[in-house]
C-alpha cells in the first residue's frame, strides 16, 4: 500500500492506494508548517481504513511549498553564483535581471570566469581555475555556502561545471553547489536563474524533508518518502535537499497524473476545475505535455521543465455578473468562501455554482436560494460558462484530432452539458482528489537535452546517444532497469548552423524499484 | 530651431515591440537586446535620435549589428565591446571615425543593438535603418542597391578577433562571412557599409526607429480609442505612411506547422484556418514570412511584409514561438517603395527566395479585396 499527498495553498489532500485502487481519501487545511497538515491528512486515511503504518510501503508527497517560498522569498539562503564564459556573456551578469526584493534575498557574491563551452562543444576557454580558487576565498570570507555554477553551453558539454564543482567541493568543504547542466535548458539566463533558485532553496528544503521525515516516524511509518517533480515522476527525498526546484510545477503535474491514471486514458486533454481557476493540460502518452516557452517565477525568467498549462479564470465560486455587453463569469471568485457568499448557501454573491444549481446540473446548498432566478439569465450564464470552458480546451489542443476530456477537481460537477467540439467527456471516480492520486502514482524519469553537431550522416547515431543517456538517467533516479521506457523524443534542427547540429531532448520513465506500480493499460 | 528627440530606456520596451513585428517572423529574440539596451542606457545615458535628413553630408555612418544564430546569442549574450571591436577595426581599415550610428535592419534584435551601442558611443543614432524590415542576408539591403559597398566587412568575436573581408559586392561578401561567423561560434559582431552623411541620405530608409517605436506604443498602451490591440496596431501602421497600407489579411487559429533546415536558414510552413473552418491560410517562411497564400491564391508577397501577431494581444509571434492552437490575425503591408522597384525586387523579391510567383503589391490582390472590407483603390498600372 503507498499513500499520497497533495499540499496545496488551501487544502492537503491524502489518499491510499493499493495497485490501482484508492482505498480511502481525505481532505484536510494546509498547515503554516506543511509537515504538520501533511501529518493530520495521513492520520486520517490511516485510521479510516485501520491499516498498520508499518504496512505502508511508500509515501509520495506533491507541494508547492518550494514555490511558494521563493515567490515570497520566505527563508531562502544567499548564494554565491559563478559563471563560467568569460569573455563571453559579460553583458549581463547574474542577479542582473532579478527583482530587487529577491536579489536582496539571495544575492551573496557573483563572478564571471574564464572558460564555457561553444555550440558544438569546444571550449570558449579552459577553465580558469586560478579564477576559480580566488572566488571560492571570497565566498569562504562571506561565509556563504550555496554556490550555483554556471558554464556557457553546459547543457552540451557539462564537463567544466563538473570539475568546477570538484574542485569547491575541496577547498570549501560544507558548501553545496547547484550544477546548471542539471536543473535548466538551453538559454544562459533561464538556466543560471534556475540553479540560482536552486541553491538558494537547499537549506529549507532540508529542513522540511526532516520534517516530513519526523512526522512519518511520529506516525509508525517506516517506508521512505519521495517527491513529485514538475515532469510528474518522483525524486527521493535525499535528491529533493539537492534539486527542490524541480518541485516547482507539481501541483499542476499530479492532477493531470491523477486524471490519466484514474480514467486509464494516457493521451486526453484535462480540465482541472477548481473553485477559482480551471487549469487545462494536455496528456501525451500518459504524461504532461511540456512548455516549450520561458517561464517567469516570481518576475524571473526561467526555462526548466514545466507542463504547458492554460489557467482561466473559470470555476465553482466565479462570481457572475451581468452588463449590457451581456453576462459574464469570473475572473474574480469568492473562492474558500463560497461556503458562506454563494446565494444557495444563504449568501448574497451570484456564482457559477449558483448557475449550475438552478440549471438542476448540481446538487448542492439550498436550491430554493436560486429557484427565483430568471430563466433566460440562467441560460445564458450557463452557456457562457461551458463555452468559455470549451475554448480554453480548444486552445490547448494538440492537433486536429478529437482527444477526450478528462474532467477533474471540486468544480468538475459544474460541467452538465456537452462542450463544443469535445464529443468525450470522462468524469473518472475520485476526481475531487486527483492531485494526491498523482502523487501516488509517480514513476521516475531521466531526460536529456543535448545539441549535436552531427553532420548529415550522423542522426540516428545522435537519436540512439541521447536514448541511451536517458535511459541511464532514469535508472540512476531508482529506476527498475526492465521497466524503462523512452516515452519522448524531439530533434529539433537549429536555425543558422551548419553542418546539420540539431538539438535532440529525451525522456524514459520506469517504476522505482523500490515498488512495481501497476498501471492501466 | 528643431527640438532634439532622445531615446531613453523606458522607451525600449516599445521600440522592441515594434521592431519585434517589422522582423516578420524573424530576428531573434528581442529580450536579451532590450536588456544590453536598458542597461546601456542607464549607463551611458540617453541616445540622441538624429532625424536622417539632419546628417551633415561628410558624417561618418556606421553600422553595429549581430550576425548569426539567434539561438547562440541565447547562450554567448553579445556584449557592447564585441560590437565596437568590429567597429573600431572598421573605422581604422577606413581611416575614420564614426560621427553616427546607423540600424542594418529594423527588424528584431538588430533594431535595439545600435542604441545601445551608440549609447557607450556617445553618439547619436541615425532614424532609418538599410531594410525597412528583417532579411537574412547582408546584399538585402538599400545600402546595397544605391551603390555602397558592403565590403570591407569587419567580424568580431567575444575575445577581440577579427576578420575583415575584402569583396567585389555584397553578394560574394555573404558568401565569405558565413563561414567565418560559425568558426566564431556562429554568433558574431558586424560592421559593413561604412558610409558619409550624403550616401546614407540617398539610400536608408528614414524614420524606421520611430516607425517601431509608434507600432509598439499602439500594440502596449490602450489610447482613448478603445480599439482592440490588433486595430490599433494596423492604425499604427497606416498612419506612419512609410508602409503606405496595412490590413489583417487573416484570422484564425494554427492548425498545422512544420519546420526544417536546409542550407543554414529554417524553411517551413504555417497552416490557419478561420473560425468558421471555411478558409485556410499557409504561409511560408525562411526565418522570416515569406508569402501567404488564402484559399490557394497568393494574398501577400514578399518583400510586403507579413507578420503572425498574437490575436488578442497583437504582439508579434517570432517563428521558433508559433505553436498549434494559437489564435492568430495575419498583418500584412506595404513594402517600403524602396524595396519594390525592380532592381530591388530582384534582390530581395519572391525570386531570390526561390519563389515562382511573381510580386503584386498586397493591396493590389484581388483575392484580398474580394474578401471583407472592400478598399475602394484606384487600380494601378
Amino acid at each position: 500500500m503507498r499513500i499520497g499527498v497533495d499540499v496545496g495553498g488551501t487544502n492537503t489532500d491524502a489518499v491510499i492506494m493499493e495497485d490501482t485502487r484508492v482505498l480511502a481519501a481525505t481532505k484536510r487545511p494546509t498547515s503554516e508548517d506543511i509537515s504538520q497538515g501533511i501529518q493530520e491528512a495521513i492520520r486520517a486515511v490511516i485510521d479510516e481504513l485501520a491499516v498498520q503504518p508499518s504496512t505502508i510501503d511508500a509515501v509520495m508527497i506533491g507541494t508547492t511549498h518550494f514555490v511558494n517560498a521563493f515567490i515570497q522569498a520566505q527563508g531562502l539562503a544567499p548564494v554565491a553564483a559563478i559563471r563560467m564564459g568569460f569573455p563571453a556573456s559579460r553583458s549581463i551578469r547574474p542577479f542582473a535581471t532579478w527583482p530587487t526584493h529577491l536579489r536582496d534575498a539571495v544575492m551573496g557574491y557573483d563572478a564571471l570566469i574564464e572558460g564555457g563551452f561553444q555550440f558544438d562543444g569546444s571550449p570558449i576557454t579552459p577553465l580558469n581555475e586560478t579564477s576559480l580558487l580566488e572566488a571560492a576565498r571570497e565566498i569562504a570570507d562571506k561565509g556563504i555556502r550555496e554556490i550555483a555554477l554556471t558554464s556557457i553551453f553546459a547543457q552540451v558539454n557539462s564537463e567544466q561545471e563538473e570539475r568546477a564543482a570538484e574542485i569547491l567541493r575541496d577547498v570549501l568543504p560544507g558548501a553545496s553547489v547547484t550544477l546548471s547542466s542539471r536543473v535548466g535548458r538551453h538559454g544562459l539566463l533561464e538556466r543560471e536563474n534556475a540553479a540560482i533558485m536552486n541553491a538558494s532553496l537547499r537549506p529549507l528544503a532540508a529542513k522540511v524533508a526532516a520534517a516530513i521525515g519526523k512526522a512519518l516516524a511520529d506516525l509508525g511509518i517506516t517506508a521512505p518518502f519521495f517527491v513529485s517533480q514538475n515532469d510528474g515522476t518522483l525524486m527521493s527525498s535525499a535528491h529533493l535537499l539537492e534539486m527542490p526546484v524541480l518541485t516547482f510545477a507539481s501541483g499542476a503535474t499530479n492532477s493531470l497524473r491523477g486524471a490519466y491514471f484514474l480514467s486509464g486514458v494516457g493521451d486526453a486533454l484535462v480540465a482541472d476545475i477548481g473553485g477559482t481557476t480551471t487549469d487545462v493540460g494536455v496528456l501525451l502518452s500518459g504524461f504532461p505535455r511540456q512548455s516549450s516557452m520561458h517561464v517567469d517565477v516570481g518576475g524571473i525568467r526561467t526555462n526548466f521543465r514545466m507542463p504547458d498549462i492554460l489557467s482561466v479564470g473559470l470555476g465553482g465560486g466565479s462570481r457572475v455578473t451581468q452588463s449590457e455587453g451581456g453576462i459574464a463569469i469570473g475572473p474574480t471568485s469568492v473562492g474558500y468562501r463560497l461556503t458562506t457568499e454563494a446565494l444557495v448557501f444563504g449568501g448574497s454573491v451570484l456564482t457559477a455554482s449558483d448557475l449550475a444549481v438552478a440549471a438542476g446540473t448540481l446538487r448542492l446548498g439550498d436550491p430554493k436560494a436560486v429557484s427565483g432566478l430568471d430563466r433566460a439569465l440562467v441560460r445564458r450564464g450557463v452557456d457562457e460558462f461551458h463555452g468559455r470552458l470549451a475554448d480554453a480546451i480548444d486552445r490547448m489542443k494538440t492537433g486536429p484530432a478529437n482527444l477526450p476530456l478528462l474532467l477533474v477537481g471540486g468544480g468538475a460537477a459544474l460541467v452538465g452539458q456537452e462542450l463544443p467540439g469535445i464529443p468525450d467527456v470522462i468524469r473518472p471516480d475520485h476526481a475531487d482528489v486527483a492531485n494526491a492520486v498523482g502523487a501516488a502514482i509517480g514513476q521516475v524519469s531521466g531526460e536529456v537535452d543535448r545539441t549535436y553537431n552531427c553532420g548529415e550522416n550522423g542522426r540516428a547515431a545522435a537519436i540512439e546517444d541521447a536514448r541511451s543517456r536517458a535511459i541511464r538517467g532514469a535508472i540512476e533516479a531508482g529506476a527498475d532497469p526492465s521497466t524503462v521506457t523512452v516515452i519522448e523524443i524531439e530533434d529539433i534542427p537549429l536555425q543558422y548552423l551548419p553542418g546539420g547540429a540539431r538539438r535532440i531532448v529525451c525522456r524514459a520513465i520506469g517504476d522505482l524499484a523500490a515498488i512495481r506500480v501497476g498501471n492501466h493499460g | 530651431m528643431d527640438k532634439k528627440t532622445f531615446i531613453d530606456s523606458a522607451m525600449i520596451g516599445d521600440i522592441a515591440a515594434g521592431a519585434a513585428f517589422l522582423g516578420t517572423g524573424g530576428g531573434g529574440d528581442p529580450y536579451i537586446g532590450g536588456l544590453l539596451c536598458r542597461e546601456a542606457l542607464d549607463r551611458f545615458g540617453p541616445v540622441e535620435l538624429m532625424p536622417l535628413s539632419a546628417l551633415d553630408d561628410d558624417a561618418a555612418v556606421f553600422i553595429a549589428a549581430g550576425v548569426g544564430a539567434p539561438t547562440v546569442d541565447l547562450e554567448k549574450l553579445m556584449s557592447l565591446d564585441q560590437y565596437d571591436c568590429a567597429v573600431r577595426v572598421l573605422e581604422r581599415r577606413v581611416g575614420r571615425k564614426a560621427t553616427a550610428i546607423i540600424a542594418a535592419e529594423i527588424g528584431g534584435e538588430n533594431a535595439t543593438a545600435p542604441i545601445a551601442y551608440a549609447a557607450m558611443r556617445g553618439l547619436p543614432l541615425v532614424d532609418a535603418d538599410g531594410m525597412g524590415r528583417a532579411f537574412p542576408s547582408l546584399q538585402m539591403s538599400t545600402f546595397s542597391l544605391a551603390g555602397i559597398s558592403c565590403a570591407p566587412v569587419a567580424l568580431a568575436d567575444e575575445f577581440g578577433n577579427t576578420v575583415m573581408v575584402e569583396s567585389q559586392s555584397a553578394e560574394v561578401a555573404e558568401k565569405l562571412v558565413r563561414p567565418v561567423v560559425t568558426a566564431m561560434g556562429a554568433s558574431a559582431a558586424i560592421s559593413c557599409y561604412a558610409m558619409t552623411g550624403a550616401q546614407a541620405k540617398s539610400a536608408a530608409i528614414p524614420g524606421t526607429i520611430s516607425v517601431a517605436r509608434t507600432i509598439g506604443e499602439a500594440i502596449g498602451h490602450d489610447t482613448a480609442s478603445n480599439k482592440a490591440p490588433v486595430a490599433r496596431l494596423i492604425d499604427a501602421l497606416e498612419s506612419v505612411l512609410l508602409y503606405r497600407r496595412a490590413r489583417q489579411v487573416f484570422r484564425g487559429k494554427i492548425v498545422a506547422l512544420s519546420r526544417d533546415t536546409t542550407g543554414g536558414f529554417v524553411f517551413g510552413r504555417c497552416e490557419i484556418e478561420s473560425p468558421d473552418r471555411q478558409s485556410h491560410a499557409v504561409i511560408q517562411f525562411q526565418n522570416e514570412n515569406l508569402v501567404i497564400e488564402i484559399d490557394g491564391a497568393v494574398a501577400v508577397i514578399v518583400p510586403d511584409l507579413i507578420t503572425i501577431v498574437d490575436f488578442d494581444t497583437a504582439r508579434a509571434i517570432p517563428t521558433e514561438a508559433l505553436r498549434y492552437g494559437q489564435r492568430v490575425a495575419v498583418i500584412a503591408c506595404c513594402a517600403p517603395p524602396q524595396l519594390c522597384t525592380p532592381a530591388a525586387l530582384a534582390v530581395m523579391g519572391p525570386a531570390a527566395f526561390g519563389l515562382t510567383h511573381p510580386y503584386r503589391p498586397f493591396d493590389d490582390s484581388p483575392s484580398t479585396t474580394s474578401k471583407g472590407e472592400r478598399n475602394e483603390l484606384p487600380t494601378i498600372g
